[in-house]
């Protein structure tokens, strides 16, 4: 009998909100996280704007001691030691350097690529010569696996410990291997999550791509602009979020707060076949990625409520709502609602799935609708298959019991999960 | 520079790095890095850093491998310096 999987700790460092309470007000009132960045304007960037969440020297001193913080440059590690300690705490445990080691608990922390502003202060000094000035951080501060390390150190965490990483859809990958954990007896708790560094040295290949949006250097919360006809790229993002998942019989025993059940969930790959190229998805693939996640949680597509897509604000959103339609048999007005996060937040790259994830929980516990924003001019193409009144531009309250939260990166990969509300 | 003003420079280098006060409270030229001030062995070259900055001096790795205690630190500091 495998286990029943529940949320009972969330953790969010997103560009519009650092913390659950601010991140969730963010949420209800449809407030952006997107400034114009003069660092990119000076560095001849097209898109000048962009999602970086606000940590001020305060925060950080709450959450790393001097030491780790001396010569630490990596704002990816940052975010996702912030994000998972808070979800550590907020699903009731304690953040101790002196805590028991924890071996029922694991953790798998994704990320796209790690300190990258100390990894191109390394190489000045090791181009000039200076390799023996490095310092003795450079490995845990650049290593894929340093967010993961940085934070099983912090918890005591004893099961599993790695980083995973599939591109856009990291986060939501790593909550699904951790679900798979537990669900399979190997573990009681699993913290996942994922996050990203923010900068030029991280967005300029993206820069360079022409797949970021470069119309709207002077009106930022306006940039990102998931399903409209004026979508013109997507703008980048950056932070974490973070999740506990735990057993059902492991959380009711300690009497936990749920917030959600995780049905279950699917991951695949388009392989670069029919349609699918290193960045363009394999339509047949994600639609079966999402029949398979449906037919994994045991529910019919009628029952979701709620999609929460990967929707970056490319002219891909289109096919996207397409492939939904498809692997739900549903359009037009009986298609369920659908949001993206990323029109508040910014395309935040690998930490992407693990924010909007937080975000999808947010709302089925609180049971409201975040708006879309930037959508009043919906692309005639998604309102061609689904009703306009299922992407909501206000925030709404209604019933949610069930949320699909899909992502979709680059390499033609896929991963889809479905959340139920939790009713004791 | 006098022994102690020596041994108070180099307390200032190493004080971020130590995590038993205790022991960093009654520090000697008798005093190890590693087995009295619990400093993580990995931060012995950050202190190696640290040092090379305060007294503009270079430490070759010979003496770093040589510099685990307070005494150490100072035989080798005042040697760089007279040369």
């Amino acid at each position: 009998m495998k286990k029943r999987v529940v949320i009972t700790g969330l953790g969010v460092v997103a560009p519009n909100g650092v913390g659950l309470s601010a991140f969730t007000k963010a949420l209800k009132e449809g407030t952006s996280g997107i400034t114009f960045h003069k660092a990119l304007k000076d560095l001849n960037f097209s898109c000048q704007i962009g999602g970086v969440p606000k940590i001020s020297e305060v925060l950080k001193a709450q959450y790393f001691t001097e030491l780790q913080l001396r010569g630490f440059n990596s704002s990816g590690i940052l975010y996702g030691c912030i994000a998972g300690i808070d979800a550590w705490e907020d699903a009731g445990f304690q953040t101790d350097s002196d805590s028991p080691l924890d071996y029922d608990t694991g953790l798998i922390f994704g990320t796209g690529t790690s300190g990258v502003e100390k990894f191109r202060e390394a190489i000045y000094k090791l181009d000039d010569g200076q390799v023996r000035r490095l310092g003795s951080t450079v490995v845990l501060q650049t290593m894929a696996s340093g967010v993961s390390a940085y934070l099983s150190g912090m918890l005591g965490i004893g099961n599993q410990v790695t980083t995973n990483s599939s591109a856009c859809t990291t986060g939501t990958e790593a909550l699904i291997m951790g679900f798979d954990r537990i669900q399979n007896g190997k573990s009681k708790r699993m913290l996942v999550g994922s996050c990203s560094d923010h900068g030029p040295y991280l967005w300029g290949g993206f820069d360079a791509m022409r797949v970021m949006t470069y119309k709207h250097n002077d009106s930022p919360e306006a940039g990102s602009r998931p399903m409209s006809a004026t979508a013109s790229g997507f703008v980048p993002g950056s932070g974490a979020g973070a999740l506990v998942l735990e057993s059902l019989e492991s959380a009711l025993e300690r009497g936990a707060k749920i917030y959600a059940e995780v049905l279950g969930g699917e991951i695949n790959s388009g392989g670069q076949r029919h349609g699918g190229t290193l960045t363009a998805p394999n339509a047949e693939a994600v639609q079966r990625c999402i029949k398979k996640a449906i037919d994994n949680s045991g529910i019919e597509p009628k029952e979701i409520d709620v999609i929460n897509g990967h929707l970056t604000a490319t002219s891909k959103d289109v096919l996207e709502i397409e492939n939904w339609t498809k692997a739900l048999d549903r359009k037009g007005e009986a298609f369920p609602y659908i949001n993206s996060t990323k029109s508040l937040i910014g395309h935040c790259l690998a930490a992407a799935g693990a924010i909007e994830c937080v975000a999808s929980i947010i709302q089925l516990k609180s049971q409201f609708l975040a708006p879309n924003i930037n959508c009043e001019d919906l692309h005639p193409e998604i309102i061609n298959l689904i009703h306009a009144e299922c992407i909501p531009t206000r925030s709404q309250e209604i019933n949610i019991d069930i949320v699909a939260k899909a992502s979709f990166g680059f390499g033609d990969v896929n991963a889809c999960v479905l959340f139920k509300r939790f009713k004791a | 520079m006098t022994k102690d003003d020596l041994i108070s420079r180099l307390k200032t280098i190493v004080a971020p790095y130590v995590q038993d006060e205790e022991a960093f409270k009654s520090l000697t030229e008798d005093t190890d890095f590693v087995k009295d001030l619990k400093i993580n062995s990995a931060n012995l070259v950050d202190i190696i850093l640290d040092i090379e900055d305060e007294f503009d001096i270079r430490l070759e790795n010979e003496d770093m491998e040589q510099m685990l205690d307070v005494k150490s630190a100072m035989t080798i500091v005042t040697a760089k310096l007279k040369e």
